[in-house]
């Protein structure tokens, strides 16, 4: 044996007649360096053999490790038809071995791993596609039919839960939306800036940033920064209600989680977007209005006329319409992902990204058919 | 199965249902009848569908096959106005409790009050204090269910459950995660509800000491045959079955080895 200071497990095969006696030296352990997998069949592919015994005199430690490697052994002396004696064998480790066997593996426990034919792949793929988009129309229904039980008064949900969703869709949205629009309404400027000096016309700055800050920005950056914070918000809420059942107690309450907590959430992002846009559009005209004073050293007045006379009142509200239009898009997507989510935590990340994704799908999508709307209405 | 009863004093009644979650049968031609004041067991080994066979028994889950009768009516082919009236006579005490995490205890039990009843605010308010004194939990109206343990939320999830007074009161697993002397209390506290209001309860439990203390009645799942072995009062079954896997359940594995 090698002097080293950590002594390593051996393995060794002494062969009588048809018998192999297989030697454990040393400690059989797990982070141990064991003989290599492919060693299992080393001692029985002499013709020949018919018995496998054990010699464990030597054998120091072991632990589940030793039983992992015997298993595999074993499973290689079985498939040379070897008749194996476990007597040799440590009483715990046979013990042990006898657990390991003692319920035999069921038919369909193990999930199926085989490779998919392309075509059975795209199958499965076209089916949850359809699924998913007839589970989309479901919801869309059902909470059209609770915004219509809301128009008759009839529908149940709290008055304080709306207030103060109200209250986080609303106030406490504020200082990202200032930062945001402001930074949008900047960069514009500065980027019309650079052009516009090329023919002397850095007065258009406030044109650019007017007209596209009130047409479009104020409304998509405010969509876009309350589907991250909102959005998100309610998939995780609905996500991990769902998880605790405590949709279900809603649902066999006889209240239906369509009314009483999705309903709300759309009515506050309804009412809040449009006034959240109304402060993006603001704020985004400021940031214009600091490059040019700043920097192009227009005047403020200059400047403010500029924009009033650039905006026209179709504008500004084609922009807050379609701020209403996303905030109810945005409610839609987080809550649908929220109760589609499965019942566990990873379900609840996972439902809270699809709703980040579903509502800036939903938006951009939005944002291109009112383009065209607006263009064949002349708006 | 083995119950004897006559329709008259037949509260619920589940008539060949088969249960499945898409082509993967769960149980098949379950069919029996929970008669009214009945403590009434389902058992099982684990992943048989019990908890399945409650979603399906409160409509959280809808039958493959066969039909659910509360009474003369037919719950499976109810309107949903019919289905809700079903569901206001019921209270259901899910596993985790599963109050509403954003609303404090006394909120969590006048929530329903509120919705199906006309009582005034302040009624609503005593009533909610009552039903909480009723399960022990007196003077935590105002605590959050985050803020008190895992068996008071329990039977904070009772109080909300027997809000309305309930004729059914449904239990999955009340005995899960709690201790053997909350889980025999709360035991105490089901048998002693049902007494007094009267109310039949369906209990899925796999809980031995549970199953012997409470129920006068049951159904047996079995997870590799995939329908019911057996039905009937559990300490009869006990003492007169003659299936190997009942008798192997309801003693913990001692019968096999005789």
């Amino acid at each position: 044996m090698t002097v080293s200071r950590r002594p390593h497990p051996e393995l060794s095969a002494a062969r009588h007649d048809s018998q192999v006696r297989l030697r454990f030296v040393g400690p059989w352990t797990l982070g141990a360096s064991m003989p290599a997998a492919h060693t299992y069949e080393l001692p029985f592919t002499t013709d020949g053999i018919a018995h496998v015994s054990f010699d464990t005199s030597k054998l120091t430690e072991w632990d589940t490790g030793f039983i992992t490697y015997l298993v595999e052994l074993l499973a290689a002396a079985g498939r040379h038809h070897l008749d194996v004696d476990r007597g040799g064998l440590p009483q715990g480790v046979q013990r042990l071995l006898a657990l390991v066997e003692a319920v035999p593996e069921k038919a369909d426990a193990r999930h199926d791993a085989g490779r998919v034919g392309m075509f059975t792949a795209i199958g499965r793929r076209v089916i949850d596609s359809a699924d998913s988009a007839r589970a989309v129309l479901g919801f869309i229904g059902e909470a059209t039919l609770a915004f219509g039980k809301l128009l008759a008064f009839r529908a149940r949900y709290r008055t304080s839960d709306l207030l103060l969703l109200v209250q986080q869709a609303g106030a406490e949205a504020l200082p990202i939306v200032t930062l945001i629009s402001f930074l949008v309404g900047l960069i514009l400027a500065f980027v019309g800036a650079v052009q516009l000096q090329q023919f002397g016309a850095t007065i258009y700055v406030a044109n650019l940033v007017g007209i596209a800050t009130v047409r479009e920005m104020g409304a998509m950056m405010t969509a876009i920064v309350m589907a991250g914070r909102t959005g998100a918000a309610y998939a995780a809420q609905l996500g991990s209600m769902k998880a605790t059942q405590e949709l279900d107690a809603l649902t066999t309450m006889g209240i239906s989680p369509l009314e009483f907590l999705v309903l709300p959430r759309m009515i506050a992002l309804f009412l809040m977007m449009p006034l959240l846009c109304l402060y993006s559009d603001l704020l985004g005209i400021l940031g214009g209005a600091t490059v040019s004073v700043g920097l192009l050293g227009l005047s403020p007045i200059r400047y403010y006329q500029q924009t009033v006379s650039a905006i026209s009142l179709g504008d500004l509200v084609g922009g807050v319409f379609k701020a209403s239009v996303y905030g109810v898009l945005i409610a839609l997507a987080g809550c649908l992902r929220g109760i589609q989510a499965g019942k566990s935590s990873a379900a609840v990340g996972e439902a809270t990204t699809s709703a980040v994704v579903t509502s800036i799908v939903w938006i951009i999508t939005a944002c291109g058919i009112f383009a065209v709307l607006f263009y064949l209405l002349g708006i | 199965m083995a119950t004897s009863t006559t329709d008259s004093d037949a509260h619920i009644r589940v008539d060949q249902l088969t249960m499945a979650y898409g082509n993967f049968v769960l149980q098949r031609d379950l069919d029996f009848t929970i008669r009214r004041a009945d403590v009434f067991v389902v058992m099982g080994g684990s992943g048989c569908g019990k908890s399945t066979l409650l979603r399906h028994l409160v409509g959280l889950n809808d039958p493959a096959r066969g039909e659910i009768w509360y009474g003369d009516d037919n719950f499976t082919r109810a309107d949903p106005k019919l289905r809700e009236q079903i569901l206001r006579r019921c209270g259901v005490m899910y596993q985790s409790g599963a109050l509403w995490s954003s609303m404090t205890l006394a909120e969590n039990v006048a929530l329903p009050l509120g919705e199906f009843t006309d009582l005034k605010p302040h009624d609503i308010r005593q009533v909610a204090s009552l039903k909480l004194a009723l399960v022990g939990l007196k003077g935590f109206e105002d605590y959050y269910p985050s803020e008190i343990s895992g068996g008071m939320q329990k039977r904070a999830a009772l109080a909300r459950a027997m809000a309305l007074d309930p004729e059914v009161l449904f239990f999955d697993e009340p005995s899960a995660g709690l201790d053997p002397i909350s889980s025999y209390l709360l035991d105490r506290l089901i048998l002693e509800l049902r007494d007094s209001l009267g109310a039949t309860v369906v209990v899925v439990t796999h809980e031995l000491a549970s199953i012997f203390n409470i129920a006068n009645n049951s159904v047996f799942l079995d997870a590799e045959t995939r329908t019911m072995i057996a039905g009937g009062d559990p300490k009869e079954l006990l003492a007169h079955s003659d299936n190997p896997k009942v008798l192997e359940f309801l003693t913990r594995g001692a019968e096999k080895k005789r």
